[in-house]
């Protein structure tokens, strides 16, 4: 982004305000350094060099969720979300972070955005658990000793099946009905290794919807993780790597193949849906991108656009929804899971309270900024039991795993699912 | 006063001490965010900002502040568009902002006690299920703070009908400029003794910190019947309000938009009114169900003789909220069609109001600025927008010129200098041409009365800096001196 573009949508900002309430941050500590309004100041004192990049002003923007909130409150119109995603980028080129944020930041990516190594990791996760140590160390409060940021990791990775982790996706499922068209699938990192029936579900409802399923093998991360960390080039490449899978250089016209591109994790339906914006005027990838992104669809989003011709069985169950923020103020999708769920006879949907707030998972946030991520999502479990639910949707990976982790540190067990899993149930 | 630097620590460490280092902001990059509220063209660096979260905090900081001599900035959201929370240079400015708990619901007795950092949407979200209301209603509603609201005297939309937020504020909890905490006001409707409330609202931070207050809920009208007209001009439509109130019809509100105004509404919020009008009118009527219907009937057909182009009813709940979050928006969604906008607040009589939009709009065209017009237009509450550009230099101070000039129209057709938006540091230099020496000598001993120092907000309201006794120029004796009912003290 040019200096002077980045200037201008600093200049959108007419200082209102109306943006406060809608910010976690803002709502946790009242103090306007954290606060779209203030990041947005701090942006421009960074700019305009008033100010320093300085360890402080660093910190207000690392608290930023990146839920998006503020662009959805903002009259104004004010891309909030290009400008923090800029801004990172700024932070990570020009600012030495201390040794140990550094390597713990480098841990995260090297793990989270690449399946086979969370795909690793997972067995080891599963085998600390089976084995009585994870008791063992929680009893003795040995995990107290490792630092909060590591013992978040460790209580945000769910329980594992040791059947789910060799789940192989069909590269192929044939429609079950009339056949209305084919779809290609993004499998998703953590979803792909921590939520692998999802995919399943999802594949399966699009069967009985009429399509023809495709998984394109070996796809990696699409570069959400990184991108909403600054770490540009990072997510570039992985992204570059996406691409190629589903539209290779030597063979565009493989994406017409596919009425859509359907993803089922908010986070990354986000950041495909920006690959055209991302590489604008790239000579290589850029048609492409604008191609490919123009075919994304959320998996909500694809099928409350069509008229359902699978029947679905009843399901008395009142389900409350999460609204995940890079579905609701990300994408604007709102509407449409409630109305998938809506379109199960019998289930009674519940509408959670402030329920356009963040759950305080936002992708890696709740890793970097435990506490801050914990105290978010308290305020969202709270809401969430005051409708007293039976089952919670989610329809994003890193949400389920934070809303589920802070329900178990209470006590309480209150399944989650994502909208699909709960419509397959439905429908098969 | 400038402070030694080891006089600014020691007062800094001490009021950390008090509210926690956490909530006591001195890092200088991090007081940049405070230097300004919603009016942006002036910036002040205070000392500090603290954000305490008890009375007894907030009555500890001010002792601390009147030892060491420093002002005090008490600021809430930070929306005000006068600069009424703008910083003090070497002062200390109180965020409220922690302090949003609602400390009682009282429907029984139709009132609710609550901090003052509570935003004023949540007032009515916490009782709407229970079909109570918070009748004030700021366009900046959904973020502006109650304690915001009393210091300016705050109205909104449905004041016309229902009466500004002194109308609605039975009581609050003040911390003194001597850091004594005390009640003014009585949560029964009528007290006995001075009004204290009615100089304690509408006062802009300069008579003491309300740390909680005690308002008025109402119970949500059975119907409210909303009508969205079009008209030719702005002419057509102020006659429409005239026609309106001339047929004894109160309406809850009566908004009036012009086409600038409709363009960047229509642009922000995506409501699908037509860009090629010269005016728009939104109107709510509210009361029982056959009353609230029979009034709009009427208020349709006056709009139609007026020469409306269509009168449009929303189609359900959802197009009526969204008409609604078109109008309050306005202001905000100004940055869609401009970088920057100066709001202007005037009041004048409601028979004035075509021939004041034609004097701005000749004004403006003059200066070669645009400007947006969208107000309350039963109470004669106008806010033009004048559109600029902060980039250009020169253009920010042009703007504020013409702004100023606006003013003085208002003026000139018998107004005054502020509807709502208060005089804060923006307008207090205009205080002089819309009173006379006497009249700012006497507001100046109802201050001094409660801030005989001068701490709170000093710099705000009054022209020229006041202390207590002051003489500012020539000296005039105001006239209940003249007759011995007051004196100099
Ligand atoms: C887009 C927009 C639309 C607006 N529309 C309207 C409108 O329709 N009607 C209207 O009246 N105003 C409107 N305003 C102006 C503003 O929102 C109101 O003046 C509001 O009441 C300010 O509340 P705040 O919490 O933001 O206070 P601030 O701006 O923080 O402070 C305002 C004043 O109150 C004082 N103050 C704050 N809290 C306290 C306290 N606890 N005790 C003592 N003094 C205190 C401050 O010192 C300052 O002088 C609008 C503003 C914006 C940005
Ligand atoms: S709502 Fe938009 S314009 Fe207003 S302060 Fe926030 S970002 Fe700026
Ligand atoms: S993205 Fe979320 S956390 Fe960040 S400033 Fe906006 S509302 Fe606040």
């Amino acid at each position: 982004m040019s200096s002077a573009t980045y200037a201008d949508l600093i200049a959108d900002c007419v200082h209102c305000g109306f943006c406060l309430p809608a910010c976690p941050t803002y709502v946790s500590w009242g103090n306007e350094m954290d606060s779209p309004r203030g990041r947005i100041d701090l942006m421009k004192g960074v700019h305009e060099g008033a100010i320093a990049l300085d360890d402080s002003v660093v910190t207000h923007f690392d608290r930023c969720l990146g839920c998006m909130a503020c662009v959805t409150a903002c009259p104004s119109g004010v891309r909030y979300d290009l400008l923090i995603e800029e801004t990172r980028v700024k932070v990570e080129d020009e600012h030495k972070r201390e040794p140990f944020d550094q390597a713990f930041r480098e841990l995260v990516f090297a793990l989270f955005p690449r399946p086979d190594r969370l795909r690793l990791l997972a067995p080891l996760l599963y085998l600390f658990r089976k084995s009585g140590l994870q008791r063992l160390t929680r009893e003795r409060g040995l995990t107290n000793l490792l630092p909060k940021r590591l013992r978040q990791l460790d209580e945000l990775t769910p329980p594992l099946e040791f059947s789910q982790l060799r789940v192989q996706l069909p590269a192929f499922t044939p429609a079950r009905r009339a056949r209305r068209g084919t779809v290609a699938l993004i499998a998703g990192c953590v979803q792909r290794v921590f939520f692998p029936n999802v995919n399943a579900s999802t594949i399966r409802v699009l069967a009985a919807e009429g399509f023809d399923v495709v998984v394109p093998h070996n796809q990696g991360c699409c570069g959400a993780l990184s991108l909403h960390a600054g770490r540009a080039d990072e997510s570039a490449d992985f992204a570059r790597a996406l691409l190629d899978r589903f539209v290779p250089v030597e063979n565009p016209h493989e994406l017409d193949r596919y009425d859509a591109i359907i993803i089922n994790a908010a986070g990354c339906g986000s950041t495909l849906k920006q690959y055209g914006a991302l590489f604008a005027g790239d000579p290589v990838h850029g048609e492409r991108a604008a191609a490919f992104d123009a075919k994304v669809r959320d998996v909500n989003e694809f099928l409350a656009g069509l008229e359902p011709v699978a029947p679905r069985k009843p399901a008395p169950i009142r389900v409350a929804y999460h609204d995940a923020c890079h579905l609701a103020h990300a994408q604007g999708i709102r509407d449409e899971p409630r109305a998938l769920l809506r379109s199960i006879p019998g289930l009674e949907l519940v509408e959670i309270p402030q329920g356009d707030q963040c759950c305080g998972s936002a992708g890696v946030y709740n890793l970097l900024e435990p506490e801050s991520g914990a105290e978010i999502g308290e305020r969202k479990v709270d809401n969430i039991l005051s409708v007293a639910p039976q089952l919670l949707a989610s329809a994003n990976p890193g949400c389920t795993l934070q809303i589920r982790s802070l329900l178990a540190r209470r006590g309480i067990d209150l399944p989650a699912a994502h909208p699909i899993e709960i419509l397959d149930v439905a429908v098969s | 006063m400038i402070l030694r630097t080891a006089e600014t620590v020691d007062a800094q460490r001490e009021l950390a001490a008090i509210v926690g280092s956490e909530n006591c902001i001195v890092d200088p990059a991090e007081l940049r965010v405070y230097e300004c509220d919603g009016l942006t063209g002036t910036r002040v660096r205070p000392l500090v900002v603290v954000l305490p979260a008890t009375t007894e905090e907030v009555a500890g900081v001010v002792k601390i502040a009147r030892r060491y001599g420093l002002p005090i900035v008490p600021r809430g959201a930070g929306t005000g568009l006068s600069g009424g929370a703008l910083p003090v240079e070497n002062g200390i400015v109180i965020g409220l902002s922690r302090m949003h708990r609602i400390l009682e619901i009282d429907f029984e007795n139709l009132r609710m006690r609550l901090q003052p950092g509570v935003i004023n949407l949540d007032v009515t979200k916490a009782i709407a299920a229970h079909g109570y209301y918070y009748a004030p209603d700021p366009s900046s509603q959904s973020v502006c703070s109650i304690g915001g609201n009393i210091a300016e005297n705050s109205g909104g939309a449905h004041c016309l009908k229902y009466g500004f937020t002194t109308n609605h504020v039975y009581s609050a909890t003040v911390v003194t400029s001597d850091g004594d905490v005390v009640e003014i006001g009585s949560p029964c409707s009528d007290a006995v003794g001075y009004d204290l409330m009615a100089a304690l609202v509408g006062s802009e931070g300069l008579v003491g910190i309300v740390t909680e207050a005690v308002v008025r809920i109402l119970r949500t009208p059975e119907k409210t019947c909303t009508l969205f007209a079009t008209f030719p001009s702005t002419d057509e439509a102020g006659n429409c309000v005239s026609g309106i109130v001339a047929a004894g019809i109160v309406p809850a509100a009566i908004e009036m938009m012009d086409k600038l105004a409709i363009e960047a509404i229509v642009k922000s919020t995506g409501v699908d009114w037509p860009l090629d009008v010269g005016a728009a009118l939104l109107v709510d009527v509210d009361g029982v169900e056959a009353e609230a219907e029979h009034t709009a009937a009427q208020a349709v057909e006056i709009a139609r003789a007026s020469g409306a182009l269509e009168v449009r009813t929303p189609r359900d709940e959802r197009e009526r909220q969204l008409m609604w979050k078109g109008r309050k928006s306005a202001f905000a969604a100004m940055g869609r069609i401009s970088p920057n906008y100066y709001v202007q607040d005037g009041v004048i009589p409601r028979s004035e109001i075509s021939l004041v939009l034609r004097e701005i709009a000749d004004l403006c065209a003059r200066e070669g600025f645009r400007v947006a017009n969208v107000f309350h237009a039963g109470d004669g509450n106008l806010h033009p927008l004048v559109l600029y550009d902060g980039r250009i230099p020169g253009q920010a101070h042009h703007a504020e010129e013409v702004a100023a000039e606006i003013l003085r129209i208002c003026l000139r057709h018998g107004g005054s200098i502020t509807g709502e938006h208060g005089v804060g540091a923006d307008k207090a230099a205009y205080m002089g041409e819309a009173f006379s020496e006497a009249d700012l000598e006497s507001m100046n001993f109802v201050r001094c009365a409660f801030d005989p120092h001068a701490i709170f907000n000093p710099g705000k309201v009054f022209p020229t800096p006041r202390l207590c006794g002051d003489r500012a120029g020539a000296y005039v004796p105001h006239a209940t001196e003249i007759s011995e009912q007051a004196g100099r003290g």
